[in-house]
């Protein structure tokens, strides 16, 4: 344990407020007894559907840069940096503002965290991305794995990019307990994200001759871990995932939806299609988490968080059944079709053998 | 062959056929009769035809055609639902037992007659590391050795095999290899599988045993610098070599056309009686007989500290080496005739 202190920090600096994980987490922060302040740092305002939640935050627009003396001014003693986006907006600048945010932001907040005296807590949200994609890799990635290769992913890359900042504040600043989180993809019955909006339509692109290892967190799940994180004191790089995997073909076919196999080559050049007409947001980073897929070991965290988060199949269960609508093959007809077919199977061959007993004797 | 063994050894749907009882052996002044019996030993049983089974009306009660059909459906239905489960390597138990398992089986029996000595030398709970000789281009002999492990181990056992990273990167075989539980073949993978108390195979000379000439056949190839001993050494798992005798024949390679192998980006190209000049039906492979030895197992428990020690490492898979090596040549003194029966 880095910190001889115990108790919560009172003042906690949340970078992110405008998005969904960031809200989530600054709001519980705030009804945390021992926090005094929660300060979110967004250069954007929430939307009106999270804005409700940051009641008790104090919300101050700026974007890392310019809060860099913020961060020092206000005494945080924890800094949550949650400003990281796993996939280009094109409505607000694309992969250039994406990399500005994910690569200069961190560098820049994690600069003015370093020059905070009261700093004691550091937590940041990465990504399991870190771990690359390559042929060569383990089946099961533990936290000590490191990547063979630098990813062709543009999140990847910015993931890389993240952990090596951290790794610098580190050497500088080793009595702050910085903690990384390195989260399998998002997944719940109502979270919105790129890979949501994937399984949630009627026919799902996959590749040719290829079927994913996947692992999901389930966002209750990941909020408990990054409420864990700031109020108690566990640093170091925890995977978070739920236990267990589902691969690509049978997520799709639980999800009720039909896979459409395509070879990678056109799977990725139809998304970039999707992409330049702004339909999708598939880019390379889900292309190789579709041909590679992604398994963590997780026995790290649970030791440490004592907290086990759902495994991935309950996981994905709750997404199944937040989006019921648009299924086609779903458990339910598939159970009524195969009763109907035996039946029938039956009934045939009932009548095929009282037709050949009546000739035998 | 002992009904018990029978009923191991049984295809689905044969179950409820009873071998005839041992008849007793009719003697002749007091001598057995030369009617290429030797006492003790019955009669071959009388091959159950499998295109046919069971006559038109299965006994009594029990209606095979009906339990296949439902038992067909409800796999059906389990697939098409998702409702399996997948473990963290992507092996899909499900779909390897009851869709690639009887296929493979009749591989196994009908076409290469395997014979199986030693079953007892794997162990029956825990881990263990199988390490066999490589052979047969396109790697059979470790599809067999899992298949005879299922069909003869008392527990059936499933194998999970470590296989070269070239098999990860074509689609479909990759995709393959992971639902029957293979793995790429890296330390990390076989040391948590042998944590998790799997059986795990692994064939140390790689590409340079698949790919070796029919005139090179049963001679062991290098075994790299032994990474398999080190995983094995680590967990304390115990070594269990293998001797395979067979694959070799399957297809006779007599030449190596190595410019078309590095274009395509394969190890090798294999030049045999039918391929490439029969185009698929030279991937058929040739009917030999095959025989399958497990030999005694080494433990490794006393030496997990020497896991790092190259020269330990090295020794013990020389030993493993020679011990399947002289196993080779003994099983292939039981078979004089790689063809016969």
């Amino acid at each position: 344990m880095v910190t001889s202190d115990n108790r919560p920090p009172r003042v906690v600096v949340v970078t992110g407020v405008s998005r969904f994980l960031g809200a989530r987490v600054a709001s519980r922060l705030a009804a945390q007894p021992g926090v005094e302040r929660v300060i979110g740092l967004d250069p954007r305002d929430p939307p009106p559907a999270l804005a409700g939640l940051l009641g008790d935050v104090e919300l101050v627009k700026a974007d890392a840069r310019a809060a860099s003396g913020a961060i020092a001014d206000l005494g945080a003693e924890a800094v949550v940096h949650l400003a990281v986006t796993s996939a280009p907006d094109p409505d607000s600048g694309g992969r250039a503002a994406m990399k500005e945010q994910n690569v200069i932001g961190s560098m820049q907040l994690l600069a003015a965290a370093q020059a905070a005296p009261r700093l004691r807590k550091l937590v940041v949200r990465s990504s399991t991305a870190a771990y690359g994609a390559s042929f060569k890799d383990p089946a099961v990635f533990t936290e000590d794995t490191e990547p063979r290769a630098v990813p062709r992913g543009s999140f990847a890359r910015d993931i890389l990019d993240i952990e090596g900042y951290v790794r610098g504040f580190r050497r500088r600043r080793p009595e702050v307990g910085a903690t990384v989180l390195r989260f399998a993809p998002f997944i719940s019955a109502s979270a919105e994200t790129t890979l949501t909006r994937y399984f949630a339509q009627p026919v799902v692109p996959t590749v040719w001759g290829r079927d994913a290892r996947l692992q999901f967190v389930h966002v209750d799940d990941a909020l408990e871990i990054l409420h864990r994180a700031v109020v108690e004191d566990h640093p170091g790089t925890f995977n978070v995932a739920g236990a267990g995997v589902i691969v690509l073909s049978q997520a799709v076919r639980r999800a009720g939806r039909i896979s459409i196999a395509l070879p990678e080559g056109t799977l990725s050049s139809l998304a970039a299609v999707a992409r330049n007409v702004r339909i999708g947001q598939i880019g390379l980073d889900q292309i190789d988490w579709f041909v590679h897929g992604r398994v963590v070991d997780t026995a790290r965290l649970t030791e440490e968080f004592g907290f086990t988060p759902r495994t991935t199949a309950e996981a994905f269960d709750d997404f199944v059944t937040g989006h019921a609508n648009g299924a086609s093959l779903t458990a339910d007809r598939l159970d009524a079709a195969e009763k109907a077919i035996l039946e029938g199977i039956r009934a045939v061959r009932a009548s095929a053998a009282a037709s050949l007993g009546s000739d035998k004797p | 062959m002992s009904q018990e063994e029978y009923r191991r050894a049984t295809l689905p749907g044969h179950l409820d056929f009873e071998l005839p009882a041992e008849e007793a052996v009719p003697r002749i002044n007091g001598n057995h009769p030369l009617n290429g019996r030797t006492p003790g030993k019955p009669a071959p049983a009388p091959e159950p035809e499998p295109e046919e089974p069971v006559g038109e009306e299965p006994r009594d009660t029990v209606d095979i055609w009906d339990q296949r059909v439902a038992k067909g459906l409800a796999f059906l239905r389990r697939r098409l639902a998702g409702a399996y489960e997948v473990d963290d390597f992507g092996f899909d138990p499900d779909l390897t037992d009851s869709m690639f398992l009887p296929m493979l089986k009749r591989l196994y029996r009908d076409w290469f007659r395997t014979e199986v000595f030693g079953i007892e030398n794997v162990p029956a709970t825990g881990g263990g590391l199988l390490v066999g000789n490589h052979s047969g281009v396109l790697a059979l002999d470790a599809v067999m050795l899992s298949v005879a492990l299922r069909d003869q181990h008392p527990e059936e056992r499933h194998l999970r095999l470590l296989g070269a990273d070239l098999v990860f990167r074509v689609p479909v075989m990759s995709e393959l290899a992971r639902k029957v539980g293979a793995t790429v073949a890296c330390n990390p993978d076989a040391e948590r599988l042998m944590r998790n108390d799997e059986l795990v195979g692994v064939f140390p000379e790689g590409f340079k045993g698949t790919g070796k000439l029919y005139a090179d056949r049963y001679k062991l190839q290098r075994f790299g610098r032994g990474g398999f001993v080190s995983a094995a050494l680590r967990t304390g798992t115990p070594i269990v070599p293998v001797g395979i005798v067979g694959a070799e024949e399957i297809y006779p390679m007599l030449a190596d056309f190595k410019p078309l192998a590095r274009l395509l980006g394969v190890p090798y190209f294999p030049v045999t009686p039918f391929f490439p000049w029969l185009g698929p039906l030279g991937l058929v492979p040739l009917p030999s007989k095959w025989m399958i030895q497990f030999c005694p197992p080494i433990p490794t428990a006393h030496l997990t500290e020497y896991a790092d020690d190259p020269m330990v490492v090295y020794n013990l898979a020389d030993q493993v080496r020679e011990t399947i090596q002289a196993t080779v040549h003994d099983l292939l003194a039981k078979r004089p005739d790689p063809f016969g029966l």
